[in-house]
């Protein structure tokens, strides 16, 4: 197995994902894909957002509210496989102490915070004409309310701790046992309400709720949320690696 | 181990800092509730669960900071962690000590509260069966979002900010018992999953406290 550290030419008969923990291979490889990533995830959102607004017909329930559900759907869906995205970089920052990983995880929480921003939001704007109040202590809602405080005290933690390790491993370990918590409390607030948000438009193994002249404006949108979620998330994560260098190359000068 | 759980609990006890003020802050939140909602019996009644859940998750909040704190400031914490003792342990005897001195009290006190609150007679025993499932949880989560913090100076407001997320699934359940209690319904599988949020609290809380611990000592 390579273990990511310093691959150069003798890693290359046998490429893995682990090569890119080399800060510098992950800085060539993502400098090269970042345009035409940014072009993609552009050029998905507009085409989606578009379609969905202008050439989508109003439901005959929701007139042309049902529109919302353009941005509130993708934003939600990252704002839960942010979390998750997290979740996975802070375990492989524990378990195999990649940088790139711990930073990666840094950089999408604000990010991932942002999506639950929009999420309630779009919810909120939606919930006005649809149940008559902009908000409402439904299960789902208060779940992303809880998504929202677990991302705050996340970003908290990161911000509060000097030594850029040491934060790593205490924001890793919080990620981890926040998420067992969050869990608990998306499930304890069924026992505390019932809920009045729908149940889920889109499943993998159950036929879709929506018809399809809303469902593939939909897919589109979503492709275009997933892009520009990883888009963002590299550029931060470059942003972080290239302080991480000043830092050093400061520190190097000062001495000097 | 056992002594350091010892030691805790009567440092915690003579300086009456720990037991006395987490009770006293208590009985101030039910006079801040009780002035704020109105003497109305039914009016007090239906917030009781609720308040007097919330009240014991603050008063658990508020001696967190002085956990670890103390003990790093004269370097007991390091002779601790660095001795013989495994330091799983040491976390669980720090929280296990903060539920003696802080969960127990309350939950002795709570018919108290709840007598002023005008909770229906017949929540009584679940209300307090509740708190003390509940407590441990509150005791362990704060006791491993301690060990994040302690070395901060600003930490007890991060703190706050760290555990309140975590108290959630303990504060939802524990309500509900309370609540389906007084109305007399059936609250025996809210009170379990209290308990199996506490089990899972009591289970985790230690490793990830004791990996905390050590990458903060350094």
């Amino acid at each position: 197995m390579n273990l990511g550290h310093g691959s150069g030419a003798g890693a290359a008969s046998r490429s893995t994902i682990w090569d890119y923990a080399n800060p510098a291979r992950f800085m060539s490889a993502t400098g090269r894909i970042l345009p035409a990533a940014s072009a993609t995830a552009g050029g998905t959102l507009a085409v989606g957002v578009f379609w969905s607004f202008f050439l989508t017909p109003d439901d005959y329930q929701h007139g042309a509210t049902v529109k919302i559900m353009f941005l509130h759907v993708p934003a939600a869906l990252m704002a839960i496989n942010g979390w998750l995205m997290m979740l996975a970089a802070s375990l492989v920052w524990l378990v195999r102490r990649h940088h790139v990983s711990a930073l990666a995880a840094k950089a999408a929480a604000p990010v991932g915070l942002t999506m639950t921003l929009i999420a309630l939001a779009t919810g909120a704007i939606w919930g006005k004409p649809a149940w008559g109040a902009y908000w409402v202590w439904d299960p789902r809602l208060t779940s992303f309310l809880v998504l929202l405080t677990f991302y705050i005290a996340y970003v908290a933690l990161w911000e509060a701790i000097d030594n850029p390790d040491l934060a790593a491993d205490l924001t890793s370990i919080l990620c981890i046992v926040g998420s067992v918590f969050a869990l608990l409390s998306r499930y304890a607030v069924l026992f505390w309400s019932q809920g009045l948000h729908q149940g889920a438009s889109l499943s993998l193994d159950r036929e879709s709720h929506i018809d399809n002249a809303y469902y593939v404006p939909l897919l589109v949108c979503i492709a275009g949320f997933v892009m520009s979620f990883l888009v963002l998330v590299l550029l931060r994560t470059r942003n972080e690696i290239r302080l991480r260098q000043l830092a050093v190359r400061t520190a190097r000068r000062d001495l000097a | 181990m056992f002594a350091l759980y010892l030691r805790d609990v009567r440092l915690a006890l003579r300086s009456g800092s720990g037991t006395a003020n987490a009770l006293a802050f208590f009985l101030l939140l039910v006079l801040l509730v009780s002035l704020g909602v109105g003497p109305g019996r039914e009016g007090l009644a239906a917030v009781a669960p609720g308040m007097i859940w919330v009240g014991t998750l603050l008063s658990c909040l508020f001696s967190l900071d002085r956990m670890f704190v103390p003990d790093h400031d004269d370097g007991v914490l390091e002779v601790l962690v660095t001795g013989p003792a495994p330091v799983e342990g040491i976390a669980a005897a720090k929280a296990l000590a903060h539920w003696t001195t802080i969960g127990l009290p309350l939950t002795a006190a709570s018919p108290f509260f709840a007598y002023l609150f005008s909770l229906p007679a017949g929540a009584y025993p679940w209300l307090v069966l509740s708190i003390a499932m509940g407590t441990p949880a509150l005791s362990f989560i704060g006791m491993f979002s301690a060990a994040l913090t302690f070395p901060l100076r600003r930490g007890s407001l991060l703190l706050s900010l760290l555990v309140l997320p975590m108290y959630l699934p303990t504060l939802i359940l524990g309500v509900q018992t309370v609540k389906l209690a007084a109305v007399g319904a059936s609250m025996l599988p809210v009170l379990l999953f209290l308990g199996g949020v506490t089990l899972i609290a009591v289970a985790a809380t230690p490793f990830a406290a004791a990996f905390a611990l050590r990458a903060n000592l350094g």
